[in-house]
Order: structure tokens, then sequence, then C-alpha cells
């Protein structure tokens, strides 16, 4: 057949975009990228687990569930944040004010602590989202580029919490929002999550093969079925049993799960999810599809804003305490969190699961450097390094053939 | 003496594929040979491997220059061996001078300082021995797209090539555009160059040429002098197949009208004043293919964008879809009134390359055929090899990415992603541009059926036999104002192109 022949070459004109070869698979090279991406965060981990083993630790202290709730709970801002940022990077859009508005929205939650816990939580993640519904109709209906408009953004709001804090440090005192940053769940509760969680992916496995049964769309194999659901739960047991040998899961760490879950739900299974991947590969070709590009950009840096604010609180209740240098730098963490997971910085591709891992990886060099005493300069190189490295070897990946 | 160049027996291969299949090509001094074949016959693949693109060693046969065996390891050393590609692609930068993007890399210098003097004479030279009216310090962004690719081989000839491959050169440019490209080409064979000529618009292939080569599936079919072939004989060759008529014959009963446009005006939004669409009105009826023709720059895709919402200059124009007023203010009210719109230049504006072929299709009707916030993938997979089915798109599964397909399938899966609009009223914008003869006729074919089952269509293309071909009835645009409307026994191609250039001004009443 002298078609096929033309397509098969047709279809390798740009081998890189699709599949690749690895033997006899075939494997998409978005899911190569993601074991990739697996491995390197697992040799870093056996790394310092190597390098931390003492007297004390004869197996090594990196992976001991204590120093691992620490490390999801440095993790859980960077991740929200990630999370946020992916929605405006696959957008084709960029935030940089998002370090600034950390501080702003910390600072107003630690101000308005006199009205009561839910008036100052509901006040942050409110200027969170005025900020960036702002941010994004100057983007999206003015036509200013997203880059300056965040980084007019970036100096706007430290300036504002500047102004409003006169500088100085604001004390969290409501028990709570402290609690937010630190607590832990009960092992109990710990537990009856896990099972509500295995419950849902169960239930969420077998929908998921009815639906394509109804459709008439071939179904996965029971082998490969039953592994979809022992995967996972196993998962979720491991980590909820480590987690409860150190006291229990972190409060944080609940609210990234939960953040991340929605983040996933929103970008895989909306059309408000598929409009921003649309706009982010070709703005032009999604416009005269009849999308409504300028509302979803505005509509994106809006949720980005209220995650802002969530992450505030979350920084804030950790920190014990709102300083006007709050969240510095924050933004540049969340997008190498994004771009160290796939994301690409120009538009139409990534996912939540990769900007967690990105996040899982930073918190991991982070929190491994600061365990073997590493200088803070030579934390700052290395962190740039891993940046600059994770997308080169993606990019020498992609053009090889 | 030997042949300016010879390849003999070339295989390149890719992983799984024989791109090249023993192909066999030579040019003499003093010729225009002529390569056709349909997209993916290995026309592009043979040229990279002459230019360098795939270097010696990744291909087998043998290259000869002048009767000298060539191992081109570069671009660059193929283009020092005096081998010149224009790629269909401009390669220019618009901010620079003409001159500055002739000698682009290979800038005279002396201890590596530009001197500009020098350049800008030197460029003016060569623009003036091609008898180009072109000042060498103009930016190139200010030329118009003929005169652009005009630079492009005033670029190749500067680097004093001998050898040079034309890919699709006129497939932007206006016919007057492609007149003088083909004068200084004649001219350049006369100074003793080889031209290959790549193209899929056989009427200019006939003329220009002294040889043509037919291409298919990696194979030389035939290498013979121009005069003893026509265009029924090289079609056949191409495609492998008799054709006999590639306009399958129709006979459409337009019923009652279905869209009206009345008065459109647009202006350039860059350039108050100054209108590109004037006062231009049409209707088309159910089971009626509307052909609108003009040359380039005639305002032809401004009207559509502008009937679509699209356009930013759009200044006045009433719509009516079934009887019935419609406002349009953005490409989503035209589509919620029953209006596709195939769109021109499909990677620009079509297609979302780096996604799945069912996103693209289900991404103009999303909410209707997957939901309207929450998506279902499982109904747009169905609906999307429905789709690949019903159209013939040819790709391993509905979740092979968009930008691997060949421009033929590209062009499907726009034409079937509207489809799944279920629109009364297709707008098709040069349908088969850049596509090859096979999936041309598919197109065609998808055409006259749909309008067969009732769709109205408009159909804008620059390739006047296909508007003859297909059209039930034919508007003809002329600097943004109709000029002329034709029933299809009236409309030959003397009379739309007299109405098309300006000529003639007849309206007969519909």
């Amino acid at each position: 057949m002298t078609t096929v022949d033309r397509d098969e070459e047709a279809g390798l004109v740009a081998p890189e975009l699709g599949e690749k070869r690895l033997g006899r698979w075939r494997v998409s090279t978005s899911a190569l990228r993601a074991y990739t991406m697996v491995i390197a965060l697992i040799a870093i981990w056996i790394f310092f687990q190597w390098k931390t083993v003492s007297d004390l630790y004869p197996y090594g202290l990196f992976l001991h569930p204590v120093n691992l709730a620490n490390l999801l709970k440095q993790m859980s801002v960077t991740g929200v944040l990630a999370v946020g940022m992916l929605f405006v990077i696959v957008a084709r859009q960029i935030d940089l004010s998002v370090g600034s508005l950390v501080g702003l929205a910390g600072g107003i939650a630690a101000m308005t602590q006199g009205w009561g816990l839910l008036p100052a939580f509901a006040s942050a993640i409110v200027i969170g989202v005025a900020v960036g519904a702002l941010q994004g109709t100057l983007v999206a209906y003015a036509n200013i580029p997203s880059f300056i408009v965040t980084l007019g953004g970036l100096l706007t709001w430290r300036g504002v919490i500047l102004y409003l804090s006169k500088g100085e440090t604001i004390p969290v005192r409501l028990p709570v929002f402290r609690q937010l940053g630190v607590a832990l769940l009960t092992p109990a509760s710990g537990i009856a999550l896990a099972a509500i969680a295995i419950v849902a992916v169960v239930w969420l496995t077998i929908r998921r093969q009815r639906a394509r049964r109804r459709h008439g769309l071939p179904v996965a194999s029971t082998a490969a079925t039953t592994a979809r659901i022992v995967v996972p739960s196993v998962l979720i047991a491991v980590f909820i049993y480590l987690m409860n040998m150190q006291g229990g899961v972190p409060l944080p760490v609940i609210v990234l799960l939960a953040v991340a879950i929605a983040g996933n739900f929103l970008t895989q299974s909306t059309t408000f999810g598929r409009y921003l991947y649309a706009i982010g590969s070709n703005p032009d070709a999604a416009r005269l599809s009849g999308v409504n590009s300028q509302m979803h950009i505005q509509s994106a840096f809006a949720l980005l804003g209220a995650l802002v604010g969530i992450a505030s609180l979350l920084h804030t209740g950790r920190v014990g305490s709102a300083s006007p240098d709050a969240g510095t730098l924050m933004e540049l963490d969340a997008i190498a969190a994004c771009v160290i997971g796939g994301t690409s910085l120009m538009g139409g591709r990534g996912k939540v699961s990769g900007a967690l891992l990105g996040a899982l990886v930073m918190a991991s060099l982070d929190n491994g450097m600061s365990l073997l005493s590493v200088e803070n300069a030579t934390q700052y190189i290395i962190k740039g390094m891993v940046l600059v490295a994770a997308v080169g070897f993606d990019m020498a990946g992609r053009r090889k053939s | 003496m030997a042949a300016l160049l010879e390849m003999r027996d070339i295989f390149k291969r890719f992983p799984g594929v024989l791109a090249l299949d023993r192909v066999s090509f030579d040019l003499d001094s003093g010729e225009i040979h002529a390569l056709v074949g349909e997209n993916g016959a290995g026309k592009s693949t043979l040229m990279n491997v002459l230019g360098g693109v795939y270097p010696h060693g990744t291909y087998e046969g043998e290259i000869r220059v002048n009767g000298e065996v060539a191992r081109f390891g570069s671009v660059r050393a193929a283009e020092d061996a005096g081998i010149a590609i224009v790629h269909q692609e401009l390669s220019l930068i618009p901010e620079f001078s003409i001159a500055e993007n002739i000698f682009l890399g290979r800038e005279p210098r002396r201890i590596g300082i530009i001197q500009v003097e020098d350049l800008y004479s030197r460029a003016q030279r060569v623009l003036d021995e091609l008898h180009l009216k072109l000042e060498a310090h103009l930016p190139v962004g200010y030329l118009g797209i003929g005169q652009q690719h005009l630079v492009e081989i005033a670029k190749a000839l500067a680097r004093n090539a001998r050898i040079l491959v034309l890919d699709e050169p006129t497939a932007a440019l206006t016919d007057s555009e492609a007149d003088v490209l083909f004068v200084i080409l004649r001219r350049l064979r006369e100074s003793g160059a080889g031209i290959i000529y790549i193209s899929h618009k056989l009427g200019e292939v006939l003329s220009l040429s002294d040889r043509i080569t037919v291409l298919r599936d990696g194979r030389t079919v035939s290498t013979d002098p121009t005069k003893t072939l026509d265009t029924k004989v090289v079609i056949a060759r191409m495609v492998g197949r008799e054709v006999t008529d590639i306009f399958p014959t129709t006979h459409h009963q337009p019923d009652n009208v279905v869209f009206e446009a009345r008065g459109v005006t647009v202006e350039d939004p860059n350039v108050p004043g100054k209108l590109l669409v004037a006062n231009a009105s049409f209707s088309v009826r159910r089971g009626e293919v509307l052909g609108i023709a003009g040359l380039v720059g005639a305002g032809r895709s401004e009207l559509m964008m502008a009937i679509f919402g699209a356009h930013p200059g759009r200044l006045s124009g009433e719509f009516f879809v079934a009887g019935s007023p419609v406002a349009i203010h953005h490409p989503s009210d035209a589509i919620r009134s029953g209006i596709g719109f195939v769109t021109e230049d499909r990677k620009r504006f079509g297609l979302l390359l780096d996604q799945t072929i069912v996103s693209n299709l289900t991404l103009a009707a999303l909410k209707r055929l997957s939901g309207p916030l929450i998506t279902h993938p499982d109904a747009e997979t169905v609906a999307g090899e429905r789709s690949m089915k019903e159209l013939r798109i040819k790709a391993r599964s509905v979740f092979t990415v968009a930008g691997t397909l060949s421009g033929g399938n590209q062009q499907k899966v726009v034409l079937a992603k509207w489809l799944l609009t279920d629109p009364k009223v297709l707008f098709l914008d040069e349908p088969t541009r850049g596509i090859d003869v096979g999936a041309k006729q598919e197109i065609y074919q998808q055409i006259n059926r749909l309008a067969s089952e009732g769709m109205a269509i408009v159909l804008v293309s620059s390739e006047l036999p296909e508007v003859l071909g297909l059209a039930d009835r034919v508007v003809v645009l002329h600097e943004g104002r109709i000029t002329g409307e034709f029933r299809r026994e009236d409309a030959t191609a003397e009379a739309v192109m007299a109405a098309a250039t300006g000529h003639a001004a007849e309206r007969v009443s519909s």
C-alpha cells in the first residue's frame, strides 16, 4: 500500500513531537520525559540518603519520615504556586509578580487577624484574585505583554506591602492560622483519608472502564486495570504509613494535594483547561475556533491569584509572621518547578503532575543541601545549574530522532 | 562534457521507511529541470540530500558536481560548491535591509568590521543584474511577499550559485509577480546556470522547464523532455493512475438563500482610511458552491475574516443566516449562527500543531461534543475516529500529534473540525494550497458531497481552475470591490480574469 508508506514517511518528518522507539516499544515522548524526571529524582534522593548516613542514622537521614515530612512542608508553598503558574504558562503567559503578591496577601491576612480567622483568610485570597484579575485584564484586554505587566506587579505589590506594613514584621497571633502551616493530621484521620483515597481510585478506574465500554472503545486488560488500582493504592498506603510514623500528615501537604487534584481536574477534564492549552498552542487558531482567549487568559491569572492567596497563608502560618519581604523570589521557584516538570514556556504543553515533580526536585535539593550544611552560595549555584541542565537534557532528547 | 550535476542511485532511509529508493537525477548548465511529485514523493528529501541538510554518510549513492564527486558535510559546504536552495518558507529578516539579508553571514568585512559601503554597492549590483527595481537599503519587511521571494533568489545568486533549487517559488506570488520571476529564471538559464524547479503548478512547469522528472513514493518514475509531455501525462505519472477529470462534474440544485452578507467594508487596521474591502455583498443558497475569485491582495481573505468576526478593521456589514439577521462580533458568534470557516494557512490559523488530532478536531465544537464544562474524552475519541474515517485522514490514531501529518491530512483535519460544528454554511479559504494532487481531489469530492447534502459553501481560491471547476456561481473581487458575478456556464477563465484585473464590470442578477 503506497499510501500507507507515504504516511509513514509523513509521520516521521517530525518524530520528536509524538513518539519515540525504544527497542520494539513506542513510548510517547511526554511519558519518556516523565520517567526521566522520576529517575532523576530517585537519583537525587539516593545521593542525599547516602550522604546523610551517620552514627545516629545508619541508613541515612534524608528519607527518614521526620525529614520527609519537613521536605514536603517546604515543598507545599512552591507546589501550590507552581500549579497556579502552570495555568498561566500553558496559555503562553508568565507571572513574575507571584513572590511579591505572596508578601502582600500574607501581610494583609496578618493585618486583618483582628477581624477573625475567616475574614483574615478570605482577605488574602480576595486580594490575590483581585490582583490576578487586574493583571490578567491588562494582559488580555489592554494587550500589554504579561512579562511587562507582572514585572511591574513585582515592584508595585512589594511596594504596597512595604507601605501598608510600614516595613514592620507582623506576628501571627491566631493559633489556628499558625497551625495551618505546621499542624499534623492525627494518625487515625490519616488512615481514614487513605481509605477514602483508595476507594476513590478504585471507583474512578472502574467508572472509566465502563465509560469506554459504553462508547465501544477498547478496554484495558484485567492485568493493566489491576495495576492501575494497586500501584496508586500502595503508594497512598506507604505515604500515610511513613507520615504517621512521625506523628501524622502535615496539614499544608493536604492543602497542596487538594490544590493539585483540583488543578489536574481543571487542566485535564474541563473545557476551560482544554482552551488554555489551545490558546497556548496557537492563539490565532484558538480564537478562530471560537475560543474567547481574552476571558480565558484573564481567568488564568485570577486563578493563579487565588492560589497565591492560599500559598501566602501556608507560608505566613509556617513562618509565624508576615514580614514585608516574604515571598521574595518565589515566582522563580514556581516557574522553575513548572519548567523542570516539562512545561513549555512557549505554551500548550505541561501538566500538574510535572509541576509537582519539579517542585519536589527543587525542595529535595533545598532540603538535602541544608542537611549537608552546604553553603547558601553553593546552593544557589547548584539549583541554577540543575534548572538549566534539566531543560538542556530535555531539548537534547527531543532533537535526537 | 560532464553534466553540471549528477545524482546517482540515491537511497535515503529514515527509521522504518525508505524515503528515496534509487533515485537518479541530473542537471545541465543552461537548463531548467522541473521536479514534480505528490507531497511525500521524496522531492524535499532529495533536495535536502543535495543541499547538505542530510550530510554525506547519512545517505547512499553518489553526487557529482561538474564531474567531481561531492561529499557535503553541511549546508555551508554545499553552498560553497555553488548549490543554493530557496525554500518555500522565506528565511529573511524583516527588520534588516535587502543588502544585509543578501549577505547575511557572509558580509564583506575587514578585521571583523563590516564594510558597509561595500555591502550596499555589491548588493545593489546583484539586484541590478536581476533587473529588480529595488533599493538595497530598504528593509525587507517593506516589500511584498513576491518581492521578498525575488530577494531570496538574489541572496542565492550573490553566493555565486551555479545550481539553483526553487521549492514552490510561486505559491505566494501573484500572476504578475510570477511572470517577473519567470523572466529572471529564463535569463539565468541563458547565462548558463542550472535550475531545479519544484512546483505543484503544472501549467508553469510545462511552460518553463526543459525537462521534467516525476518522483513517486521515493522512486524516479520518468525523466523526459518537456516538449514530449502534457498535463494529463504528468498527473497520471504523479498519482500512478489515469486522471480523467480531477473536478467531479456536479449538478447542484440550489435552494433558498442560507447566508447573506450586505455592505461589508473593511479598513486596514494599520493604515486608517485604506479600504481592504469596500461595500461587498453576496449571498449563497442551500446546496450551492459560491466561488470567490480574485488576485492575491484583492481582499478575499479579509472579507471572509470580517464576516467571521475575526478582522479588527471591519467598519460595516450586515449578515443573515436563513433570513434572520445575526450579530457577529467574535468567531464564537459566527459558529453559533451556523457558520464554519476553514481558514487559509492551516499552520498559522488552522491547527494546534503540537496537540493531538482529536484535540484539534473537537476544538470548535468542544462544548457540544464533549460537555459544557467537563470534557468527556471517550465521546471525543468516538467523534474523532468517526471523522477520521469519514474524511479518510491517514494517521496511526486520533492521538497522533497533528504537526506530524502530511499537508493533505492536516488540511482534512481542519475541514473535519469545522464539519463537527455542523455548519449551515461553510467558508473555505484556499482549501487545497500546498497539498498534493490526490489529497486535492479528495477535498474536491468532499466539497461536492457537502453541497449535495444541502450545505451552502463559499469557496475562496486563487487557483482559477479550482473555482471554475467547482463553483455553481463565481463572484470576483478586485481591489476590495466586487467587479463581476458569473453563473457557472458564463464563467470562463477569460471573463473571470478580466473582472479580477479590473477590466470588466458586469454583474448578473442572481
